[in-house]
């Protein structure tokens, strides 16, 4: 028996543009904050800005992520997200309402107290509505886009009626709690407490849904599905139970995203998960469907764009984000890091 | 003579044919037939929606390629016509300029959304059509100065159209501007319907439906599918812009509300979904179904609200406000269980 050759192959050290190719879509936030330094030219605004472009940035992740990982997963694109954001909004700031008492009282312990009651009860409907909307509406129509594309948006149609129905027609106003009400000044530059918390609790998911996806078993049979749906099933994973896990998890995140942006907004209407889509939408597109990374790296962009416009020219806040979508889709026009082929 | 002007694509079925017909008078006789300022509202309503949705058919039922901007382009032709009448003054010229730049920006708004999103993957077009039609909303509302905002604008069309112009009697209706603005409407969009007609039953259209069937299929044959999407995407926002000037002429007053509002644009949808996707009559029979419920079908749910309200929560379902509910759940129905739409109901009973 002859031993293996001696071979060791030299590999080729990838040219600079290659790696900063690979590295663009991550130093683009840095770069889009210093470009908004440059523009805005006064430190205290630009830190205020900043901070509230990533508070926003981080809620519309948290909305996005489970869009993007139910297309990626089971080529499913879900209209109705936008229902459980408003839903969640809903339920979150009637817990908040009720919960009077706790949210007037200059206690941290008793505010944090209702926040996490209103967000576990808003996630808890949420999430047993994606079930639900899972069953009856989306699961007749896997694999026809068409379809499925009609019937979402007849399923947040209903439930969008459905919330003016219970809650009545009116938008409902809502006061933050006690210890998160104004802001804290840092180097001249005043930060709300609450755009500070958000930004905290959108990396803490973030940081948490990438360790699942990485690390976990369960993260492992998901992003395998995502490559190859069919070579997962082959090897006896019922990727039918993790898609609906899936689908369960991000309609509760986007619960949590609809109470997070109701109180950031401190106002809540019925249409606002509609409003919210767009934003969600132009998220995962330049992400690149089906990537959380993506879907992170896309919010910070779109939320830092939207303020730093809103500052300078507020007309065109809306539009920038139109613009930056197309830019980066002449760029790369399967989205940043893209994750599912082309189907 | 009947078959080429249907461009050979007859209704194919005797109950369908009756319908059309019945719609097809009633419309053209609508000012002598029916009494009051509001049925004659009603039909020319009819008449504009019937050529919106089935220009979104040639894009939803044939293309196979869902949109949400389609609003958009309405309403891109409709304040065509607003703006042009309200800085030009009455007048017919102002009609023309108006409704044609309204098509142009429609159709370069359309061929960029086109070549941008049709490119890479048909289900991107849904999502960036949402997006886009939203900012311009956003925009309208936003450049009040020049739109109106959430107003919208009132201007002047040329008084030959108004019912100030009184030009006798006939069969026992007084002829007005209004009527004959009217038929302005209905000519205009009986033009329009034929022309969707001969389209979807050109070569192109074959094309398009082949892409629909297949797509890799069709680009291995040789045509190229972006084009021919793009295409597609073109002429129907074009009609579209149209259908929008007819509407801004009609009405006199273009604002968010009537012309760019997701409302509408879900209306459209289920025009097309109900009446039948791929069909142009299935626009017809939903369009005018539709918009006959939409008028007469929502005082019969504020009664029977009233009657319910002993009951608790009922009524509310009931309430003439949540109509847009119930169109949802039928529209779920309706795609679920009976898809090819109540065209495709009446043709497969005649085939089996």
């Amino acid at each position: 028996m002859t031993l293996a050759p001696d071979h060791k192959p030299t590999f080729a050290n990838l040219s600079l543009t290659d790696r900063l190719g690979k590295a663009m879509p991550v130093i683009l936030v840095p770069i889009l904050i210093v470009l908004g330094f440059v523009a805005i030219g006064a430190p205290s605004s630009w830190l205020t800005l900043t901070v509230s472009g990533l508070a926003m940035g981080m809620m519309i992740f948290i909305m996005a992520s489970g869009l993007t990982l139910v297309f990626g997963l089971m080529d499913v694109i879900n209209f109705g997200h936008g229902a459980f954001i408003s839903v969640g909004a809903f339920v979150g700031v009637s817990v908040l309402i009720a919960l009077g008492d706790w949210t007037g009282a200059a206690s941290l312990l008793l505010n944090m107290a209702a926040i996490l009651l209103a967000v576990v009860a808003a996630m808890a409907v949420t999430g047993a509505l994606g079930w639900g909307f899972e069953r009856v509406i989306v699961k007749p129509v896997y694999g026809a886009h068409l379809k499925q594309i009609l019937v979402t948006v007849g399923g947040l149609i209903v439930i969008e009626q459905l919330i003016y129905v219970i809650w009545g027609p009116d938008e409902i106003f809502i006061n933050r709690p006690e210890m998160l009400k104004g802001a804290v000044t840092f180097a001249g530059a005043a930060m709300e407490k609450y755009r500070l918390l958000a930004v905290g609790i959108g990396l803490v998911l973030f940081i948490a849904m990438r360790m699942v996806l990485r690390r976990t078993k369960i993260g492992l049979i998901v992003r395998a599905g995502v490559e190859n749906g069919p070579m997962v099933e082959a090897l006896g994973y019922r990727l039918r139970i993790v898609f609906v896990g899936v689908f369960i998890a991000g309609s509760a995140l986007a619960g949590l995203g609809g109470v997070m942006w109701g109180l950031y907004q401190e106002v809540i209407t019925a249409g606002m998960g509609e409003e919210m889509m767009v934003l969600v939408f132009i998220v995962a597109i330049i992400g690149g469907l089906g990537s959380v990374e993506g879907a992170f790296i896309g919010a910070l962009l779109v939320g830092l764009l939207q303020n730093y416009v809103a500052f300078l020219e507020p007309k065109l806040a809306l539009v920038s984000n139109i613009a930056l979508m197309t830019t980066i889709l002449m760029w790369r026009p399967q989205g940043m890091l893209p994750v599912v082929k082309a189907k | 003579m009947i078959v080429k002007l249907l461009s050979g694509d007859q209704p194919r079925s005797v109950l369908l044919t009756l319908l059309l017909l019945v719609t097809l008078v009633c419309l053209a006789g609508a000012p002598f037939l029916f009494d009051g300022v509001r049925a004659l509202d009603t039909a020319a309503r009819i008449c504009i929606f019937i050529v919106l949705a089935a220009s979104y058919d040639l894009l939803l039922g044939y293309g196979g390629i869902v949109s949400f901007a389609h609003t958009m382009f309405f309403g891109l032709g409709a304040y065509g016509v607003a703006l042009a009448s309200s800085h030009m003054g009455r007048g017919f010229d102002a009609l023309l300029v108006g409704s044609v730049s309204g098509t142009v920006a429609a159709i370069i708004l359309a061929l960029l959304i086109g070549l941008f999103s049709l490119r890479v993957r048909a289900i991107f077009f849904a999502m960036i059509t949402l997006a886009v039609a939203s900012a311009l909303a956003v925009l309208v509302s936003q450049f009040s100065g020049l739109t109106g905002g959430e107003d919208g604008l009132t201007y002047k069309i040329p008084r030959a159209l108004t019912s100030a112009n009184r030009m006798g009697e006939f069969m026992g209706t007084q002829i007005s501007g209004k009527i004959l603005n009217y038929y302005l409407v209905f000519t205009a969009a009986l033009i329009l319907f034929l022309l969707l007609l001969r389209i979807v039953n050109s070569p192109f259209g074959r094309v398009l439906q082949a892409i629909r069937e297949n797509d890799f299929r069709a680009e291995a044959i040789g045509y190229r599918v972006i084009w021919y999407r793009t295409m597609a995407t073109c002429l129907s926002a074009a009609v579209a812009a149209l259908a929008g000037s007819l509407f801004a002429i009609w009405l006199r007053y273009v604002g968010p509300d009537t012309t760019l509002s997701f409302e509408i644009m879900l209306d459209i949808l289920l025009m097309v979904v109900i009446g039948g996707m791929g069909t142009m009559y299935g626009a017809v029979i939903g369009a005018t179904l539709f918009i006959l419920a939409q008028t007469y079908l929502q005082n019969l749910m504020g009664s029977a609200s009233e009657a319910t309200s002993a009951l608790p929560l009922v009524p509310d379902l009931l309430n003439p406000d949540r109509w847009l509910m119930w169109l949802g759940v039928l529209f779920i129905l309706s795609v679920y269980f009976f898809p090819t739409g109540i065209v495709g109901r009446l043709r497969e009973r005649r085939a089996s």
